[in-house]
């Protein structure tokens, strides 16, 4: 693909919002720093940034950061000690990890990286002042604010599942006690019992989530309950990688696995989590479950929302080449939250974004310009520990300034490969986990 | 080129001590090259600097020549892969030669 470059205009737009643009002295057609000015920001203390959420997004923008340019003071913000991973959850389900083996530490951030890591929650940003407050009551002032708060729920959307009713009817969305309580409940239920998932509408984190999920679960029960069976209730008419799952289930799992899209009676309008019951055509058609997995539609954390970050679609504009918000200057929104063109909502592409931004932030801090961004997504997903599929992508701003596809590169794992690939692929896929913690939590 | 790695320090600070006498031509010297912002993709399955630390094969010791040789094949298709011939197709000649580069200079650096 062919790369535009940025012109002098779009370069003092990029600047525009962060208030640079006034202390580069870009003038008489000149782009480049004053010598002047470049001593005096390299007299001055070293600029801060705070990154707020500590998961993929949050965790290698504030590596990133002390990468591109070590001078930099950087702060992230998380409220628990430790980050459990949605990628590998459903293999928690499968029986193929445990928990421990998704649980990361921020320790290498600290020592390797220095990274000051504070164990604490945002409870609202002063924009003007550029400090954000905490939950402890202390405050911290930011140069440049990075925001990765990662997906809230939408509860109540359905009539019947609010937060209380996660306790029994889990979404495990958000891997940790959620995906616990899941399993738990797997384990729990008799051989020929009903497991039943309700996928959520688009946009959602990890858009080939429930597939895998309903594949590990799969695993599970031809394992120890095969006489067991999976209804999936979706919000949507088809899902990721559809083909190249239906086909896999038909292989590995015969006759466990049923799909109802929702023009054909997928769609829920109500849960009664006491009874394990999902009405659904209505409410004219109940379906009940020995275990139900309820995932409700989602949008940006909530912490966007009251900072004045999200728009009437509950998720974040940005301007796509530094991810600096549309709506409020210096506060740039990264990963699941942020409206991202054609990425999907993924741990990989959270990744890919935080060190497209820390490199922005970096140029910006430093009056040179931002490179142009090169994103890609590779979303693996287990149909069993020994069958793997992906789907992958290389991204580009386009002239509208939107992350586009690259037209002929990316695409799905062939439909008919040899057995061998699918090996392969689960070996990869593993390995990927492997690659993807490291370079964000290593 | 912005530099990264473990030399990464070393040489900002000297950066730093240039500013005020090298001026503009210094600055501009510290963009970020596209080659080290196509590498920074390739690190989220191979590992930071591409150390993979699990079963996706290390790409930290490759020539800059074996790697031009073999994305090209892989997005020829002449060169067998799961992915990579996925990805390869995303990118051109010139960025093929770039990011080929970037990993070679982390290898002179001694990263």
């Amino acid at each position: 693909m062919k790369m535009t470059g940025i012109s002098r205009r779009d370069f003092v737009k990029l600047l525009g919002a962060g208030g640079a643009a006034s202390a580069l002295g870009l003038v008489g057609g000149c782009e480049t720093v004053p010598a002047s000015a470049a001593s005096a920001a390299s007299a001055k203390a070293a600029p801060r940034v705070v990154v707020v959420g500590g998961g993929f997004g949050g965790a290698t923008c504030a590596k990133y950061l002390r990468i591109y340019d070590p001078s930099l003071n950087v702060t992230m913000i998380e409220q628990n000690a430790n980050f459990v991973t949605c990628p590998g959850s459903n293999w928690v389900l499968g029986g193929m990890r445990t928990m421990a083996d998704i649980t990361h530490s921020y320790a290498a951030l600290r020592s390797k990286h220095g990274v000051n890591v504070m164990h604490d929650r945002v409870v609202s940003i002063d924009a003007a002042r550029r400090s954000v407050a905490l939950a402890s009551g202390k405050s911290v002032e930011y140069d440049r604010l990075v925001m990765a708060p990662g997906i809230d729920f939408r509860w109540g959307a359905i009539e019947g599942y609010d937060e209380a009713a996660s306790e029994l009817v889990p979404h495990a969305w958000k891997a940790g006690p959620q995906t616990l309580l899941l399993q738990k409940q797997l384990q729990a239920m008799p051989d020929g019992g009903t497991f039943i998932i309700c996928p959520p509408p688009m946009p959602f984190r990890c858009p080939p989530g429930p597939p895998e999920r309903v594949s590990m679960v799969a695993h599970y029960f031809k394992t120890h309950k095969p006489r067991s069976k999976i209804l999936i209730l979706d919000a949507k008419e088809g899902f990721s990688k559809q083909g190249l799952f239906m086909d896999a289930w038909d292989e590995l799992y015969p006759g466990m696995i049923e799909f109802v899209p929702a023009s054909k009676g997928g769609k829920v309008q109500r849960v009664d989590v006491k009874t394990r019951t999902v009405y659904t055509d209505e409410g004219l058609t109940t379906h009940k479950g020995d275990v139900v997995n309820f995932i409700p539609a989602q949008r940006a954390g909530a912490i966007a929302g009251a900072s004045g970050l999200a728009n009437e679609s509950g998720w974040c504009p940005v301007n796509q080449h530094t991810f600096e918000s549309t709506l409020v200057p210096n506060v740039h929104v990264i990963g699941d939250a942020a409206v991202a063109g054609d990425l999907p909502k993924s741990g990989h592409t959270a990744n890919n974004i935080a060190k497209m931004t820390a490199a922005s932030i970096v140029s910006l801090f430093r009056g040179v310009k931002p490179p142009l961004p090169s994103h890609v997504n590779t979303c693996y997903s287990l149909v069993s520990p020994e069958y793997g599929i992906s789907v992958a992508a290389v991204y580009r701003l386009n002239e509208k300034g939107v992350l586009e596809g690259v037209k002929g590169a990316g695409g799905l794992s062939p439909k008919d490969a040899p057995r061998l690939q699918r090996v392969q692929e689960a070996n990869y896929a593993q390995g990927w986990y492997k690659g993807i913690t490291q370079d964000s939590f290593g | 080129m912005i530099l990264s790695g473990k030399s990464g320090k070393t040489v900002l600070s000297g950066l730093a001590g240039g500013l005020a006498l090298l001026g503009a031509a210094t600055v501009q010297a510290q963009e970020i090259s596209r080659g080290a912002v196509i590498a920074s993709t390739c690190y989220t399955c191979h590992g930071t600097y591409g150390v993979s630390p699990g079963s996706i094969p290390p790409i930290d010791d490759i020539s800059a020549e074996r790697m031009i040789s073999t994305l090209q094949g892989y997005r020829s298709g002449q060169r067998a892969s799961t992915v990579m011939g996925r990805h390869a197709s995303g990118y051109t000649d010139e960025e093929i030669r770039e990011v080929a580069q970037y990993f070679g200079n982390l290898q002179k650096r001694g990263k």
